[in-house]
């Protein structure tokens, strides 16, 4: 390895320290979030696909039984109905696996929902490799990209529980097709009870010059363990949560870009379409610079436990820490 | 209204049909014909609609439909129906047929809410969406302790799409009697005859094991008939079940040469058969 560059680093570093006490699964900050609406906003209805205990739902059912939809296995009609209701003036949360809500009933959403600007907030669970034992069939890595691709769609991707739960208060808010992703994995709780969540608004975990992370779910806590093994390397990483896909926050990337110069991505996701590919083609445009991509290279996922799949995909700290390692030396 | 009154708006609107087909040169005039007297009879007659007008003197539109019956059409290839019978109705000037399927309109090729044309409450197109919509909207209307009533209209080649089946389902198990489905069963769909490009045997029974209530409507092109049939699923509604029209119409209705044949349904008349299909349906209204 080129180690040239690695000399002009300072030494200056201090890399902000995220602890955690608890560890919770994101799809449990959904189902905290929704109950919090089910006593706060009346418009807010829940709908469901026969997964009512894995969306975690059991709460807002207890407290608002009347405002609660179960459609049973038919994942296509779930967005019509939510369509029906959102134009009706409710706020329909539409929830299944990541997989059912958006491979499956892509079209629904494109018609019913996006092209027809219903308030519908498609909130999936499941999503990517952390699904674990259920294998490819369920592991849905394409999402991200599908509705990206999708005018007038925002997407979400939060990174712990309280983030996941803040997202899911301020998407009710915010008038317009939302796709909120989450997974079923415990992971720490890393981020702020009390967070203010911003649409659209990008999260500086840490400041640092050497190289920009941006790090989107379940990630963004690999990339604060990578920014601690870099800082042992004298790699002063700064670490962006981009937890909304869509808007893409420009301005913080660039910003943080203009002063690293150099990137590295990474998303429980293909590497098509995705984060990686958002942030390449901002950077194309306006600051041509080298960046590696963190994500599943063009295949399907596979049984196993999470921690090996995100081992096996190289979607961990230590694939952050190489990926780093590899930009710092095209810079 | 008076049946006769109802058969003028009829004769118009299938004027109104085949002139925008014919200016874009597209469009989908054969199932349009077929269910014009529903689709007339619905807005004239049967269902109850915010009569308020906006400063321009056109019927003021609110997406919600609060207290208002509520129309969705799933088979939204039948556009120049919907904008034709939108448009005598008072929600937009009829002069807006002129840019039907052209660039920069607000009357797409199917129905769409994205250029805001009063009226229409949801894209359609894409076949199979529009039931689970209308069930929504129905269960919103319940939410609300409404009674105004949802009607969906569908095409019977469109029942062989699955999502139609999921929410058929759906709408007899949450008890959404506010729902009124309508089938335009013309039995014919783009590749020739429904029973030889994907039978659907018989619809009354399946509908009918699925918990719904069912209207027959033996002659949908009869304005008697259809008046009385909305009647009649009124009069079922709130009882439990959601209820479907089994409309028997004939494709291409009006125009002679148009009738009963699969060739017209995405086909446009050139210049000489426009001006006999025109010459079979009578000015009522005026042209646009």
């Amino acid at each position: 390895m080129n180690h040239g560059p690695f000399s002009l680093l300072t030494t200056h570093i201090s890399m902000k320290k995220y602890t955690f006490t608890d560890k919770k699964d994101t799809r449990s900050g959904f189902g905290a979030g929704i109950a919090e609406l089910g006593r706060s906003n009346p418009k807010v209805l829940a709908l469901c696909a026969d997964l009512v205990a894995s969306l975690k739902l059991d709460t807002f059912i207890k407290e608002n039984p009347e405002r609660f939809i179960q459609v049973g296995i038919a994942e296509a009609n779930m967005i019509g109905v939510s369509a029906g209701l959102a134009l009706s003036g409710y706020i329909p949360f539409a929830t299944t696996f990541a997989n059912f809500g958006s491979s499956r009933v892509y079209d629904q959403i494109r018609q019913s929902v996006a092209y027809s600007g219903t308030n519908v907030k498609i909130c999936v669970s499941h999503a990517g490799l952390t699904l674990g034992e259920d294998g490819a069939t369920h592991q849905i890595l394409e999402d991200l990209a599908m509705m990206r691709a999708m005018p007038e769609m925002t997407v979400i991707n939060p990174c712990d529980y309280n983030q996941t739960k803040a997202a899911t208060i301020a998407i009710a808010d915010y008038n317009g097709p939302v796709y909120l992703r989450f997974g079923r994995p415990v992971m720490p709780i890393f981020t702020a009870e009390d967070q203010k969540f911003e649409i659209g608004k990008a999260w500086t975990v840490n400041e640092g010059k050497d190289v920009s992370i941006f790090a989107t779910g379940h990630l963004v806590w690999e990339a604060i363990l990578a920014g601690e093994m870099l800082e042992k390397e004298g790699i002063d990483a700064e670490i962006i949560n981009i937890h909304t896909i869509k808007p893409l926050d420009e301005q913080a990337i660039l910003q943080s870009v203009s002063k690293t110069r150099c990137a590295v991505t990474a998303e429980e996701h293909q590497l098509n379409g995705g984060l990686g590919d958002a942030v390449c083609q901002l950077l194309s445009r306006n600051l041509p610079t080298p960046v590696e991509m963190i994500g599943v290279n063009n295949s399907f996922g596979e049984s196993g436990t999470p921690a090996q799949l995100m081992e096996k995909y190289g979607l961990n700290a230590k694939s952050i820490v190489e990926s780093v390692r590899k930009v710092i030396g095209r810079k | 209204m008076e049946i006769q009154e109802l058969e003028k708006i009829g004769a118009q609107v299938r004027r109104d049909i085949v002139r925008q087909v014919h200016s874009s040169q597209s469009g989908h005039p054969g199932g349009s014909l077929g269910c014009t007297d529903m689709v007339v009879a619905l807005y004239f007659n049967e269902m109850k609609i915010n009569e308020n007008k906006n400063a321009e003197g056109f019927l003021e539109f609110v997406r919600e439909g609060i207290n208002e019956d509520l129309f969705f059409l799933s088979n939204g290839h039948i556009s120049p129906l919907f904008y034709s019978v939108l448009a005598r109705r008072g929600y937009f000037p009829v002069s807006e047929m002129n840019t039907f399927r052209k660039i920069n309109s607000r009357l797409q090729g199917h129905p769409a809410t994205h250029e805001h044309l009063p009226g229409i409450r949801v894209a359609s197109g894409s076949l199979g969406q529009g039931l689970s919509v209308a069930c929504g909207a129905a269960y919103a209307k319940k939410l609300r302790k409404e009674d105004r009533l949802v009607y969906v209209m569908m095409g019977d080649g469109e029942q062989q799409e699955g999502q139609v089946w999921e929410a058929v389902q759906f709408a007899p198990h949450h008890k959404l009697d506010n729902l009124v489905a309508i089938i335009d069963w013309n039995g014919q769909q783009i590749d020739g005859p429904t029973e030889k490009v994907m039978n659907n045997l018989d619809l009354k029974a399946k509908y009918q094991a699925f918990g719904w209530d069912t209207v027959d409507l033996d002659n949908g092109n009869n304005m008697e008939h259809v008046v009385e049939s909305l009647k009649q699923a009124r009069a079922k509604t709130g009882k439990g079940k959601p209820v479907v029209i089994l409309m028997r119409t004939g494709m291409g209705h009006g125009v002679d040469y148009m009738m009963g044949t699969h060739k017209w349904h995405g086909a446009a008349p050139n210049d000489e058969q426009l001006l006999i299909a025109l010459n079979q349906l009578p000015v009522t209204l005026g042209d646009y």
